[in-house]
This record gives C-alpha cells, structure tokens and sequence, in this order.
C-alpha cells in the first residue's frame, strides 16, 4: 500500500493551487486522462510517473507522491506534450511549478537535478551569463565524478578547440540585472 | 540589406563558436545585418524558470526592454539558439495576454530602470529569417560551390518549432524549413522523421542515462538512413551530439560516428567560403570525411516502389517542395 497524503484542505485542492500558481491559462483541472502526453514523451522510460500519472496524482491530492517524483526533473521541456495534448494543458509550464514547489519543500531527494539548476541560476546571477565551464566543473565534481575519466576527452577536446571560456564573462549592468531579479524574487514571495 | 537586432546568446561565446564564426561571413553574403543587443544577459535556458517563475521571466525581460530601447526602427530580433528563441517569445507572449503577468514583470524592471511593452517586437529565430525573410532565392544565387553528392540529415531539435508562440513555422513537428535550405545549398536531405524529437537538453548533466538514450536514438536513425552529415540549427543540439557521443558509446557498447555541424558552416561552404574561417575542425566528432563525399557520384540504389493496391486507403502525398506562404495559414 502506497503512502497516501492525508485528506487536508491544502490537499485536496492541489491541482487548484498548481494551475493558479503555473498561470492563469495552464488549463491543468481539463486534464481528461487520455496519455498522449506520456505516449509522446521521449523521456518517460526514465520517468517514475507520466505526466498523466502526475495530473491524477495532483487531482487525487496526493502532494508528497507527486513533489518527491523524478518525473518534472526527467522532462527535457521538448513540448511534444504541449503540441499535442488534447486539451492544451501547458505541461512544460506546470512541470516548472512542480520543481519550484519541489525545491521549497525540499521534497526532491535526487539532489543533481535541482542542484544543476540551483547552479546555474548563481552563475547567471554573479555574472549576467552562463560560464560553462564553471557550471560544468562545479557540477560534475559534485555529482558525477566517477564520470570524470570518461569525460575528460571531451572536456580537453573542447578547451583546444577554444569551445570553452576559461573565464567568466560578466555584463555590465550587473547590479542593474540583480536589483531586477531582487524585486522580482519579493514580488513572488508576496 | 535587412536590419535586425541580434541576441547571441550564451553558447555563441563558447561551445557554439563555430556557429558565430560561420554566421558571420555568411550575413555578409545574403546581405543580413545584425546589430547585437548592448549588454544582453543570459536568457535562463531551462533551467531557471524551474527555479523561480517571476525571476525567469524578468530575466527574459531585460533583453527584451534593452531591445525594444535600441530598437530605433529595426524592430526585429534574431536568435540563433533555440533555447533563446524560445524563451523570448515565450515572455513577449505572456507578458502580451495582459492578465497581469505583464504588470510584475515591468513592476521588476523598474527596479533596474527599465520598461517593456509586450507585442513591440518581433522575435524570429535564425533559420526562419533567413529561409522565409532573405528567401532561398537570395541562398541559391550565393551558391558557388553547390554541395553535390552530400547526404545532410537535418535535424532542427524541439525547441524552434515548438512551442511556436508565433505561429512561424511550417509544422511543429515535421517543420520542411531546414529541408530546403539544404536542398538550395545542393545537397541531398535525408528522410529523418526524428527531426524534432529532443537531443536531451540538460539531461547528460542531471539524468546521464536518459541523455545517452536520446543521443544514441537520433544517431542510430541518421546512420541507418546513411547520413553523411548531421546539421543543427541550436548550440545546444550540436553540442549534446558532438561532445556526448563518445560517452554515449561507451555506456551503450555503440560505435557511433556521426559528425555534426551548424547549417551555417554548411552555407558558409556553399558559398566558397574557406572551411577554417566557418569553424569546421571545431567539432569533436570530425567532419572531414563527409566533407569528402561532396561531388561524389553516389550509387544509392533506390527501392522499387510497391505497385499501389487499388482497395488500399489513401496515403498521404509526398514532400512539397515548396514553403507554405506566411499569408496560408497553418494548422497544428
């Protein structure tokens, strides 16, 4: 028997609060169970739920099952889904609200994902632009260093092929990217 | 000379070098004049818009409002990443809606000074400039060294046709816009109905297994269908192919070995450009054989047809070859 969220407030209107906080025109709740989305999907062999799963684990309140799945970190955001989905739910979007209430919550346990975005997002906000290979070092070495010796051909192919920047390039309007990004973080909090 | 504004990009600077490289002389060419936004910053990729939603989009925002205060007239922006492309239109059309979405992201701006109206540009992606606005006329009448003989598979990946906010592009999933810009450069496109389907995104960093997947599936069907080349038109296609398709052999026992290269260095060769100057060398699984079968007499016997049965239902015609007009409209 799987463990089931209790029957809160909070939870059973789950799918309700995902679709407001995914957009106004997300069109989750018309979600009719049909599976194209998982049918298209061409990571859903690595996924622990299809996204047909997720909906009617959303609908059926169940939070904890559904912010601790792998499955909107495994979508590659091709939007396969989203072309073909029947009802034009906008599952690429409502995959973001998923990993962004996954990562409040601190539900997702498989930290490389999360921490790859988490990463990223510092260097875009120190530098304004994405340093690959500071992304890459800082990624790898944490997460998957027993790859380090398969990779590193390609890691030096690249950086002789003047494929990498050894230094990071940082904008000029900086402060201004931050003061922008600052308030944006308040206005979303509020 | 059509002028526009132009959002690089991250990958530009880096791994995508011989994208830039190639673009550059190319422009000159078919007479493409790119401005490039002052002080762009990252677009998020994927990744940040998991992270915080409002950020992401104001983010997106600044280049937007940096555009639209450079604009001066041009009121047009390229981006030859996909990624970029998508992540621009995906902004200026939500922010277009008005459900308030609009008004966050300018309350954001503010904070640094700026302001963005939604709708005042147009946002296009690189390839969908130069096939529907510089036209494939002004393509072929460049071509000096037509790439005969050449087996191109062009693989134009999720993100440019999908989700098409715009309503650009010919199909969204079996998009013909990079068929005839490879078909006008003399080469031959090879039947690569994988043509939209993902090379893994940012998977090789997070689920390394289900990267090698989607790596080997795309390799696998281009070599089946005996592809020289592969061409993308995103940095991020080419480089999950190119630089992750020895790993992808290692954990999968394969012996993939399939070059691919920007559609640009591909023009850039039509066009008699040298192939240093367009970046080639650059990419890890070596191009230099398929550049070899370029005026090469290929024996490809082709199969007989089934003779058509008369009770068998009707099939769907072949390829057109010719784009479908912007004026028609085009359903999903």
């Amino acid at each position: 028997m799987p463990h089931l969220s209790p029957k809160t407030e909070e939870n059973t209107k789950l799918i309700e609060y995902v679709a407001s906080r995914t957009g106004r025109d997300s069109r989750l709740e018309t979600c009719i169970q049909c599976g194209t989305c998982g049918g298209s999907c061409p990571s859903a062999m690595d996924m622990e739920h299809t996204p047909r799963d997720v909906f009617a684990l959303l609908r059926a309140g169940e939070r904890e099952t559904v912010l601790s799945s792998n499955t909107p970190w495994i979508c590659v955001s091709c939007y396969f889904c989203a072309v073909r989905c029947p009802q034009e739910i906008k599952i690429p979007d409502v995959m973001y609200t998923l990993k962004s209430m996954a990562i409040t919550k601190g539900a997702y346990q498989d930290s490389a994902a999360s921490d790859f975005s988490q990463t990223f997002v510092d260097m875009v906000e120190n530098y304004g632009r994405s340093y690959e290979l500071g992304l890459a070092t800082r990624h790898y070495l944490r997460h998957f260093p027993l790859r380090l010796p398969s990779m590193a051909p390609m890691g030096m192919g690249l950086l002789s092929k003047k494929r990498l920047n050894l230094k990071p390039k940082k904008i000029q309007g900086i402060k201004q990217l931050n003061d922008i990004l600052d308030r944006a973080k308040e206005l979303e909090a509020a | 000379m059509s002028k526009y504004l132009y959002y690089p990009g991250c990958s530009m600077e880096g791994s995508g070098k011989a994208y830039h490289d190639s673009l550059m002389p190319v422009c000159e060419k078919i007479g493409l004049e790119l401005q490039e936004i002052d002080d762009w910053n990252c677009c998020g990729a994927t990744e940040y818009l998991g992270i915080n939603k409002l950020p992401a989009y104001a983010l997106i925002g600044r280049n937007l409002a940096l555009a639209e205060a450079q604009a001066n007239g041009a009121k047009d922006i390229v981006a030859p990443c996909s990624a970029c492309y998508l992540n621009l239109t995906k902004t200026d059309s939500y922010m277009a809606k008005k459900d308030g979405v609009d008004e966050l992201i300018n309350d954001a701006l503010a904070a640094g000074g700026l302001s963005y109206e939604p709708g005042q540009l147009s946002i296009f992606h690189l390839l969908d400039v130069i096939v529907h606005e510089v036209g494939l006329d002004t393509v072929k009448k460049n071509v000096v060294r037509p790439l005969t003989g050449l087996r191109v598979a062009p693989y134009v990946g999720c993100m440019a046709p999908r989700y098409d906010y715009a309503k650009r592009w010919s199909d969204s999933e079996h998009p013909l816009e990079l068929d005839l810009l490879i078909e006008a450069l003399g080469a031959e496109v090879v039947d690569y109905p994988l043509k939209t389907h993902c090379c893994g995104g940012h998977m090789p960093q997070i689920s390394p297994d289900t990267a090698y997947e989607l790596i080997h599936r795309l390799v696998d069907y281009a070599e089946e269908v005996k592809t020289d080349i592969m061409v993308a038109i995103c940095p991020m296609c080419q480089m999950n192919i190119d630089a992750y398709q020895n790993e992808t052999n290692q954990h999968l026992g394969t012996n993939h070995k399939m070059p691919i290269v920007f559609f640009t260095q591909l023009m850039g060769l039509a066009f008699g450009i040298d192939e240093k100057t367009l970046g080639f060398g650059t990419e890890l699984i070596s191009a230099k054989d398929a550049l070899a079968e370029i005026g090469s007499e290929k024996t490809v016997v082709k199969k007989k047809r089934p003779r058509k049965d008369k009770n068998a239902l009707p099939m769907p015609q072949p390829l057109i070859s010719k784009a479908p007009t912007r004026e028609k409209e085009i359903s999903r």
